[in-house]
């Protein structure tokens, strides 16, 4: 006796499902996380890869199905079956995306939210919406920065020009070529642009922001993992664009603090006071 | 209606030189396009063939930065505004509009040549830049601060030459929307219409809504570099985000400008070669405004790290993840075209299923850089490059070479080689997904697009692209070969060789000047496979036949 078709259908089906939210779970195709919202933004890649694996192995499986099911054999002639369409299918094949497609939204939004990109920008921003000089655009808050107040973020400018990134520590009045930040306090970097646009990317940390010349911009983030990362300009900004990098040294907080007291012009003690608080 | 020559007809050219002559007849100036656009592909295959031998290696050591940059610039504004927008646009347009509505001719026959000849010196003044001046470096998107200080002269060739290439464009869609509205057969319903009209239609109406927006934008643009105004210079008090907002107000409906097309030439080939009728044409066609409609209002999702505001990337990312489901449908009908048929494996049908398997994949990648924070890690890099050629060549590069195995027939009278097409196409697909799929990877892992030297960690995988790259250079010669050949030597192909019911395959291989020897057949039912016999004879073998059937069959 032959396996009814539904039923072997439906198994197919439920292994794709699995299939797909395995591949999800399993597949590494992103570099290490090394900040506090780029688990958040893997969680989201895992999703979108599931469902992503699913749709793409389902209609590739079923158009070689097709193309092997319902080849025309040697000698023969005549056409298919007159259908010309099926409503309530049409309908069924719009709900299902569209349901998928609502999900993924709304998903995504609540992983944004959790990144800090819905959060209102700090006063001195809303003040600055008079001043156009004075605006700040974009940017993600971090986690830790709404989860507890407690840790001040180091504020950090950025100023990127063709074709190089400067780092200048306000507090410590440091100036730098790389970026040095201790793991787990929040960063403000306060970014301007000299000349033409800029992007500033660390894939370790999942974020990137363009610099846009006249609108200084803020971005936000925590380091959580110890190590260094490449800092790439990702807006062609002329020639030399691909060889616009920079490298971020995220360290322990005692190892910074003896990098900042190493290189501060300002007396050591008011320099610790900043990296303690 | 009597068959009336146009009076300026005895004075056009006979034989090939009516192909470089301003002649009013749309299948000469549909053929002028894709051929042109074929060339400015092979130009635009070289830049991309320099492109990735750059990549070979980790450091700038081919080409000099400022010509890297110039050829990337080339790269994307040949293949986007002188090969795919011209071919699928004015060059499938032309030729199959007038048959589908049942014309002689396009509405606007000599408007129709203008808009060709525009083509031509727009291209040559683009690529002589390079030679001349130095071509433009700031990519094709010209993105302000940097197009104004680079080097000016390059950049106002580039704009002038987009203007030319978009008025170009605006004329076709002017003309399309007319021949689809107005130029009908009478009892001809739009309901009735092949597919590839309406989302010619479709396609038209945003060509004439967002183009005018890019030209203004250009020449403000140019205002900004020749007579240093301040409009997007934030030196002068100008704003760099306003220039993104106008021109992906055009360049994201261009997506469409290019892929709805391709939607259209789909639906009329696969229901040809699986023998069945095309399914859920209703929903199509409403999937195809729902495109349009949503095609307008996602142009800001190019622009989630531009510092938009927070409610402006939510609006985009839901607007943008809601154009999958018009797409999503388009593609469950093909699918359920292809269910049940009896399809023939030929070289039209692989082109057509790679389309689907590329485009799906792009598509899917599509959705997932909607959502800001997916986009905010990937964004320009070469994650995005992989999305946008899965879509644009995986897409409707797959679906120009599948119309012209269709329709090469059509056009010449003969058979194309078939084995030669297999290879062609094998070739092209693993090229294809060799050279682009790895791309995903690199942009996850942080190699930014538009680089000429990067991490050495990424050789090994750039090296895999670069080798795609060769395999796709190569597909290239068993296509030139067989389309020049086959014009010679190929099999006499008859009227009608797929058993095809869309119009243009009811008149004579290839058709005559005005199309019909008699009064335009009535086709209501362009895709009537497998209806019961008798009532059409799928077996016959000349389109003068079916023709006659057609006429009498007034259903």
């Amino acid at each position: 006796m032959r396996i009814p078709p539904a039923i072997l259908t439906l198994l197919a089906g439920m292994a794709l499902v699995l299939f797909g939210l395995w591949v999800g779970q399993n597949v590494n195709l992103l570099p290490v996380d090394a900040s506090a919202n780029a688990p958040v933004y893997d969680e989201l890649f895992r999703v979108l890869f599931s469902i992503g694996s699913i749709l793409f192995i389902g209609i590739v499986g079923l158009i070689v199905y097709s193309l092997v099911r319902f080849r025309r054999r040697a000698g023969e002639s005549g056409d298919g079956a007159a259908i010309e369409g099926n409503l309530p299918l049409e309908i069924l094949w719009t709900a299902i995306p569209a349901v998928v497609v609502l999900f993924v939204g709304i998903y995504s939004y609540d992983i944004y939210d959790r990144m800090g990109g819905m959060t209102p920008l700090n006063d001195h921003s809303m003040h600055g919406m008079q001043h156009s000089e004075e605006r700040t655009w974009g940017g993600i808050s971090p986690v830790a920065y709404e989860a507890d107040g407690a840790i001040a973020p180091l504020p950090v400018d950025v100023t990127a020009m063709q074709f190089a990134f400067i780092f200048h520590y306000p507090d410590s009045d440091i100036t730098s070529g790389e970026l040095h930040v201790p793991v787990g306090q929040p960063i403000a970097l306060q970014m301007k642009a000299l000349d033409v646009i800029h992007a500033f990317w660390v894939p370790q940390f999942r974020l990137k922001q363009d610099v846009i010349p006249g609108q200084p911009t803020l971005l936000s983030f925590t380091p959580t993992r110890a190590g260094q990362y490449p800092i790439v300009c990702a807006e062609l900004c002329g020639p030399y664009h691909g060889g616009m990098r920079s490298t971020v040294i995220v360290e322990e907080p005692e190892s910074f603090a003896a990098w900042v007291a190493k290189n501060s012009p300002n007396p050591p003690a008011e320099s610790s006071t900043v990296v303690q608080s | 209606m009597t068959l009336s020559l146009n009076p300026s007809e005895s004075l056009q050219p006979q034989g090939w030189l009516r192909y470089l002559s301003f002649s009013t007849d749309h299948k000469v100036i549909g053929l002028q396009y894709i051929v042109c656009g074929f060339l400015f592909y092979l130009i635009g295959g070289a830049l991309a063939g320099a492109i990735r031998t750059e990549l070979v290696t980790p450091l700038s050591d081919f080409l000099p930065r400022e010509t890297y940059n110039e050829v990337l610039t080339l790269h994307g504004t040949v293949m986007i505004f002188l090969w795919i927008v011209p071919v699928v646009n004015g060059g499938f347009g032309n030729y199959l509009i007038p048959f589908y509505v049942g014309a002689r001719d396009m509405a606007f026959p000599r408007l129709n040549a203008v808009a060709f000849w525009l083509i031509p010196p727009a291209g040559i003044l683009l690529i002589s830049s390079y030679f001349v001046t130095g071509a433009a470096q700031s990519g094709w998107t010209a993105y302000p601060p940097l197009s104004i200080t680079t080097p000016a002269t390059g950049q106002i060739i580039w704009i002038l030459s987009v203007l030319l290439l978009g008025g170009s464009s605006i004329f076709g869609g002017i003309n399309f929307i007319a021949t689809i509205l107005k130029l009908r057969r009478p009892g001809l319903g739009l309901m009735q219409l092949p597919m590839y009209c309406w989302a010619m239609l479709g396609t038209s109406i945003l060509v004439v809504l967002s183009t005018p927006v890019l030209a203004g934008t250009l020449v403000l643009l140019s205002f900004d570099i020749i007579a240093h105004t301040g409009f997007f210079n934030p030196a002068l008090g100008g704003n760099a985000v306003v220039y993104q907002h106008l021109f992906w107000f055009y360049s994201h409906p261009a997506v469409y400008i290019m892929v709805l097309p391709a939607f259209g030439l789909v639906s009329e080939i696969l229901p040809v070669h699986a023998r069945k009728p095309l399914f859920g044409y209703t929903t199509m066609v409403y999937s195809i405004l729902a495109i349009v409609f949503l095609g307008l209002i996602v142009w800001a999702h190019h622009m989630f790290t531009s510092g938009t505001p927070p409610w402006m990337r939510l609006f985009f990312t839901i607007a943008t993840a809601f154009i999958a489901v018009p797409t999503g449908i388009k593609f469950f009908n093909w699918l359920a075209t292809l269910w049940g048929g009896k399809i023939s494996l030929n070289t039209a049908m692989l082109f057509c299923c790679g389309f689907i398997v590329n485009f799906v994949f792009g598509g899917i990648t599509g959705v997932a850089l909607a959502q800001v924070p997916f986009d905010i890690h990937v964004h320009d890099t070469y994650f995005v490059v992989g999305h946008f050629h899965y879509i644009v060549y995986g897409g409707t590069v797959f679906v120009i070479f599948a119309s012209i195995y269709h329709w090469y027939p059509k056009v010449t009278g003969r058979m194309l080689n078939e084995p030669l097409g297999q290879l062609h196409f094998w070739l092209t697909f693993v090229g294809f997904n060799l050279c682009f799929a790895p791309q995903h990877w690199l942009g996850l892992n942080g190699m930014p697009r538009r680089v000429a030297e990067y991490d050495p960690q990424f050789t090994l995988i750039n090296q895999f692209s670069s080798a795609g790259a060769l395999l796709m250079a190569i597909s290239t010669f068993p296509f030139l070969i067989n389309v020049v050949m086959s014009a010679f030597n190929g099999a006499p192909a008859g009227d009608n060789p797929w058993n095809a019911l869309t119009p243009e395959w009811l008149t004579s291989s290839p058709p005559p000047v005005e199309n019909w020897h008699g009064e335009p057949p009535l086709v209501h039912e362009p895709y009537g496979y497998g209806v019961t016999p008798g009532q059409l004879s799928l077996e016959a073998s000349s389109g003068r036949d079916l023709w006659n059937l057609g006429q009498g069959d007034q259903r």
